[in-house]
């Protein structure tokens, strides 16, 4: 087999991901030479490259998707797969990005630590992000991987001079390290299995080794799926493997923790559907009792260890671990040979409404901070509602939204998984998911209780600075109005999922 | 010929020994070359796999494995010093602070 080689066609597609890059470098160069007092631009620098890199999606990609007719584009020799799946995730990291960005600029400077690098580093994380959604050749997924995490280790780690941070960065480096050498054995055995690097060619190879064991798999073929699995379910932080989050997410200055929590989830979430649902779609049967089995064991162990706990950082990285409990409920759901499209239609709506809300809440704390309090302990909050009206309220609506309150964002989340989960069948897990929402309200209200009934400490009036007015401001509105008026957000995630022409976008035939 | 079946043991002991280092050793620097010796399991594997299938796939995403560690070596070395400067230890034991 002949490769062609690359065209001009395939730097066109990738626009976007090749304009951040540039963008990034840039804020690298331009950051030597910017006074002290100027390192603002950097974060403006950084959201023109967004701005830059969502045009490139709009105006060149979309476009070369919808002349070409088809569900997706293939790009640099059938290892980049470009289809509306991809662009959907493309957006919302570019978005989780952006408010991130925003949030940042005065968190930093009352750090100490607003340097170029910062930017320039989430900007390479995007890039990562971008090419773990668009892969469909292990190794490009396993580089976007990889650029992914080695930028937010430097990221986690990034109060240099801070105890904390650098401990986070440490803990979250040898395990995320740890998990990529695991999950990299597991691709190395699929290669072994099927000769193949394409997660077609990977299906197809599994496809015929199961029809000549009869439908059963192997041993070799078991361990393979049990690695792989691993180091997907170590990145989206699910129980057993979840235990890096809570440490990481307190350390980490409180803008990355919240990037942490719904960008990079997300990217894991995107590889997760891709490999699970096209590569290892074959097993099916064989991976869907393990995902059951991390899925309750996430929501048990979050939702317990939650409510105990009196960081705010960690209990919604508690709360975190549940949300993808439930979110792993939607790949669950379906038969035994193809799963339910309302399960992959509800894990796309969760993601979206969880970058908002989770984000918001996040973007609350990042405010508090001020030069001698960190502001992310229970007690640093309480009475908040007398020092800081419009911060309280703002945080009340992401904690009612993060516990699924019905005409907030989070509800919607929820709702298509449950759906999804009763539509095929499975009313025990349906059951059990609903007692641990409900569950989960009362840590969610804990938070509130502090804000709202206890006597203020300290009564001085807390400033908003204006880009952390913005970033609170468009994570509120979405948080509202996906809540209020779904129906679009709804048909984005359809055409995402190619649901209006073919289901071929994310595997969900085979 | 080597046959197959014995690179394959061999990758699976280098990969159980990493994995082994990394969770019974306490010294950070020993836990970091554990990571790099599991690598290096899955890269002797990916190899096998590439001579087994006739295939050059697996031998390019060796190179890509060696670009990762690579990377993640500089900046796991920057963090690991960053934390020996705040605390003056190499034992992940006392790096403690964040907690249950």
């Amino acid at each position: 087999m002949t490769t062609p080689p690359f065209n001009l066609a395939d730097y066109i597609m990738s626009l976007p991901i090749i304009l951040l890059t540039l963008f990034a470098l840039g804020i690298l160069l331009i950051d030597l030479v910017t006074p002290k007092r100027w390192k603002w631009m950097n974060a403006v620098t950084a959201l023109v490259g967004i701005a830059f890199s969502t045009g490139a999606i709009v105006f060149r990609s979309q476009k070369a998707l919808r002349l070409s007719g088809g569900s997706g584009l293939l790009a640099y020799s059938n290892s980049m797969l470009i289809d509306r799946y991809a662009l959907y995730f493309w957006y919302l990291f570019l978005a989780a990005a952006a408010i991130s960005i925003l949030l940042s600029v005065r968190y930093l400077e009352i750090e100490q630590e607003n340097h170029g690098e910062y930017y320039a580093l989430i900007l390479f994380s995007v890039v990562g992000m971008m090419c773990m959604a668009a892969g469909l050749d292990v190794v490009l997924i396993f580089i976007g991987l990889e650029l992914m995490a080695i930028s937010t280790y430097v990221l986690v780690g990034f109060l240099r001079t801070n105890r904390r941070s650098n401990e986070a960065a440490l803990k979250y480096l040898l395990l995320g390290a740890f998990s990529s050498g695991i999950f990299a054995y597991g691709l190395s055995l699929l290669y072994g299995l099927t000769g193949q690097t394409n997660l077609i060619g990977i299906a197809q190879g599994l496809q015929q080794r199961m029809a000549s064991g009869n439908g059963h798999p192997g041993p070799i073929m078991v361990i393979a799926l049990l690695t792989t699995a691993t180091g997907l379910l170590f990145k989206i932080a699910a129980v057993p493997f979840h235990q890096w989050a809570p440490d990481a997410y307190e350390g980490a200055p409180t803008s990355i923790a919240g990037f942490m929590s719904v960008a990079v989830k997300a990217a894991a979430w995107a590889m997760l559907l891709r490999i699970v649902l096209i590569g290892l779609g074959p097993l099916r049967s064989v991976y869907v009792p393990l995902f059951i089995f991390v899925s309750i064991a996430s929501m048990t162990a979050a939702n317990l260890a939650a409510l105990t706990q009196s960081n705010m950082k960690r209990l919604l990285a508690y709360s975190s671990i549940a949300h993808v409990g439930y979110m792993l409920l939607g790949l669950v759901a379906g038969t035994t040979t193809q799963v339910s499209v309302d399960g992959i239609r509800g894990i796309l709506m969760y993601l979206l409404v969880y970058t908002f809300m989770n984000l918001g809440a996040f973007g609350v704390i990042a405010s508090l901070r001020q030069r001698n309090v960190i502001g992310d302990e229970l007690d640093d909050i309480a009475g908040l509602y007398y020092r800081a009206p419009t911060e309280s309220v703002l945080m009340l609506l992401f904690l009612l939204s993060l516990a699924g309150i019905p005409p907030l964002a989070g509800f919607y989340g929820k709702y298509f998984i449950f759906l999804s989960l009763i539509e095929t069948g499975h009313y025990a897990l349906a059951s059990l998911a609903v007692i641990y929402a409900v569950f989960g309200l009362y840590y969610y209200m804990k938070i509130a209780n502090y804000i709202f009934m206890r006597e203020a400490i300290d009564k001085t009036r807390l400033p908003l600075s204006w880009g952390m007015r913005a970033g609170l401001g468009i994570a509120a509105f979405a948080t509202v109005f996906i809540g209020i008026y779904p129906e679009p957000f709804i048909r984005t995630v359809n055409w995402s999922l190619g649901l209006a022409q073919s289901a071929l976008v994310a595997g969900l035939t085979h | 010929m080597v046959p197959l079946n014995y690179y394959l043991l061999l990758s699976g002991f280098l990969f159980a020994c990493g994995v082994a280092g990394f969770l019974i050793k306490r010294n950070i620097i020993t836990i970091f070359m554990s990571i790099e010796l599991m690598l290096n399991g899955v890269n002797l594997s990916f190899v096998a796999f590439a001579a087994h299938w006739h295939a050059l796939s697996g031998q390019i995403f060796v190179f890509f494995v060696m670009v990762v560690a690579a990377a993640e070596a500089a900046v796991g070395l920057a963090i690991i010093i960053a934390v020996y400067r705040t605390r003056e230890t190499l034992n992940v034991d006392q790096v403690n602070l964040l907690k249950l």
